[in-house]
């Protein structure tokens, strides 16, 4: 094992974490900082591959395909939440649970009556269909570059958003205080609806970019959900730089897990999590 | 709701022949109880997923099973015949539930299923308790056919290790001496492995090294780093549907084709074509089936299920169209009277099967002897290149019987 391997290893886990964290960022918003258990999540994502699969055919460009399958799943969040997950605020998880579970079933359904369940791929655009050359044999694609430095620029984006914007302020104090934020004056239900528009829109934007690389299938948003919620619970319920922390820590663990511990590689994020609540039980950050 | 109704039906469907059946024996009419076997309907019993991510093939199995008796007058050994569905939802915790609903509940003279082998299994221990006759026309739990093997049970698709095995032999043939393997860490991904390390190593190979991945999980960008940098003559791996398709891709994006060959077996090429684009052109994998396979009886029947149901056979159907064949056989050899159990499985072991991807017969174990195709990708096709081996029987370690 020499030292470019160890690099090109190193490269793997942060490319691999950065991808985790697109993926979980709406996850973060919704289920950190509304509190609500959205297991429909995963759903989101397929959402948004099958949506890049169908509008990139459709326009003929990924890029045009992003861009309307946002619009549309930003629609989607919006008339979910007037419609079902504003009465269940007040409610105990576990109708939340239900709720979102039930959602996944009507998604997957409704997945296979649309666009059936063949095993379908979205073409990287051209200007990024070329790899970089690494060693003699290995190369590296450039379009997982380009998902990663999509990635950062999120990260920053809903940084900047959550802390130092005004309507950051008001998603903060509405997360913590709901009745005080409104007797101020604020209207809280528009800011929530427009928190999970932006949550269900990032699950759908992740799928949409990732699909390229990850092809379009059905059961796809069942793989990526459980790991979203394993970087949320290791950031930090709440906090997004907790939640890049995380997601490239177990793009780590997961990358040298395969490579050192092949045997148990199916373990490796899981011990990690375990870890990490031992020594922090609230997660790395806790709620800003 | 209609479970009950028909339950109902059949009651009363009963009552009536009982009752006319004993009026008959009572006035010395009728010699036994013949009358009643021959009136009533064959009952088979399809147990196979219909939603979820094997939902296409459990149609494709349902659809060449069909089409089968369809050839036959829509019967087996002369009685109409009467279809069970139950969706088994790929969910194995479900599995020995919807078998005893089938065979206890509906009374089946026959259970076909079906893909998954975890669901396959609770299936197995249902026939074996039961005694009923059972087809699985798909999962591939090389245990259904070895260790756990019983008269009442056959199979006619494959065992995961009979794909696998012959890619051994194509492989050292080619001079390849060093093979590294890559696949998921789960019952068919192991079978599958072992299959060809099996035949690899027996004609002089070396496995360099054996790469796992959790499943379903399908990042496979530290392993493709590290296939890179240990250089191998060949990587052999075992993945099927969208994991295949990613895996193709990444291949290629990891600049990987053209420098170090890609096989498999060939659930890595089937169904994924469309998906993968030009990723896939040239790879080479084994399998019982393949795409301008010069057999007529393959011809027609492709000719024929693209008439019937407007869609593309592909080799699952070929395995449900097979079963449907060998319970044509069985049915005939005792007239449609299911009750001769021992002349169903006796005619059935004897069985030469006209299939699709070429005529095989049973094995001891009850499992196909079949040729194992060599195959290349060709634009849209996996075309046949040759047979990798004739005839081949899965050794069926473990299994008592024969």
């Amino acid at each position: 094992m020499d030292i470019s391997f160890i690099l090109i290893q190193l490269l793997n886990g942060l490319q691999y974490g950065l991808l985790l964290f697109l993926v979980a960022s709406g996850l973060t918003l919704v289920f950190g900082i509304m509190g609500i258990i959205n297991l429909a999540h995963g759903s989101f994502y397929m959402v948004g591959a099958y949506l890049a699969f169908s509008l990139s055919a459709m326009t003929g460009s990924l890029l045009l395909a992003v861009l309307l399958g946002v619009v549309l799943s930003v629609v989607l969040g919006i008339v979910l939440e007037r419609l079902l997950f504003r009465h269940l605020y007040q409610r105990d998880h576990l109708y939340q649970v239900l709720l979102t579970y039930g959602l996944i079933l009507v998604f997957e359904e409704l997945r296979s009556i649309i666009w059936g369940d063949d095993v379908h791929g979205v073409a990287i655009p051209a200007l990024l269909n070329f790899s970089l050359p690494l060693t003699d044999t290995l190369s590296y694609p450039v379009y997982r570059l380009a998902i990663s430095g999509v990635c950062l620029a999120l990260a920053l984006g809903m940084y900047v958003l959550i802390q130092k914007t005004r309507l950051g302020m008001m998603i903060r104090a509405g997360a913590s205080n709901r009745e005080m934020v409104q007797s101020l004056g604020i209207n809280i239900k528009l800011i929530y609806t427009l928190v999970f528009a932006l949550g269900v829109a990032l699950a759908a934007f992740a799928g949409m970019i990732a699909a390229p690389v990850s092809s379009v299938f059905p059961n796809m948003g069942a793989q990526v959900l459980i790991i979203c919620f394993v970087v949320v619970v290791i950031g930090g319920i709440g906090s997004v730089r907790g939640a890049l922390l995380a997601a490239i820590l177990i793009g780590m663990a997961d990358t040298f897990g395969k490579v050192l511990v092949p045997e148990f590689a199916g373990m490796t994020i899981y011990v990690l999590m375990a870890l990490v609540l031992l020594w922090r039980p609230e997660g790395l950050f806790k709620r800003a | 709701m209609s479970d009950k109704d028909k339950m109902g039906i059949d009651r009363r469907e009963f009552l009536l022949n009982g009752a006319a059946l004993a009026g008959a024996t009572a006035l010395g009419m009728l010699p036994s109880g013949l009358a009643l076997a021959q009136s009533a309907r064959v009952r088979v019993g399809l147990m196979l997923p219909y939603t979820g991510t094997y939902a296409q093939l459990g149609v494709a199995i349902t659809n060449g099973l069909k089409l089968a008796i369809q050839e036959n007058g829509n019967k087996l050994g002369g009685r109409e015949v009467e279809y069970f569905t139950v969706d088994d939802e790929s969910d194995p915790a479900k599995a020995p539930e919807n078998a005893n609903k089938l065979v206890q509940r509906d009374k089946v003279d026959v259970l076909v299923g079906t893909v998954h082998s975890g669901v396959a299994m609770g299936m197995v221990k249902v026939a074996r308790e039961s005694g009923t006759l059972l087809i699985i026309p798909n999962a591939g739990a090389d245990a259904a056919t070895g260790p756990l093997c019983a008269p009442n049970i056959f199979r006619t698709s494959f065992t995961n290790w009979q794909p696998s095995y012959p890619m051994g032999k194509v492989l050292a043939d080619r001079g390849m001496k060093n093979v590294v393997t890559m696949a998921w860490k789960y019952g068919a991904g192991e079978e599958a492995i072992n299959g060809f390390k099996e035949g690899f190593t027996k004609a002089g190979g070396k496995i360099v090294k054996e790469l796992w991945l959790p499943f379903p999980n399908v990042e496979f960008q530290p392993l493709l780093t590290e296939i890179a940098s240990l250089k191998p003559d060949a990587v052999f791996v075992f993945f099927a549907g969208g994991g295949a398709a990613k895996l193709i891709k990444d291949w290629q994006a990891a600049g990987l084709k053209g420098k170090i060959p890609l096989f498999g077996s060939g659930f890595l090429t089937d169904g994924v074509l469309d998906a993968v684009g030009d990723a896939a052109e040239g790879m080479e994998t084994t399998l019982h089936y393949a795409d301008s396979l010069d057999i007529p009886k393959d011809k027609s029947f492709r000719l024929a299920y693209a008439k019937t149901f407007k869609l593309q056979p592909d080799v699952y159907a070929v395995q449900g169209y097979d079963a449907g064949q060998l319970l044509v056989l069985g049915a005939k050899a005792v007239n449609g009277d299911f009750g001769k159990k021992n002349e169903i499985i006796a005619a059935m072991e004897k069985a030469v099967i006209d299939s699709p991807r070429g005529k095989w017969t049973m094995s001891k174990a009850h499992n196909p002897v079949q040729d194992i195709y060599l195959r290349k990708v060709v634009g849209k096709e996996n075309r046949y290149v040759s047979v990798a081996h004739k005839a081949l029987a899965d050794p069926a370690r473990g299994c008592k019987m024969g």
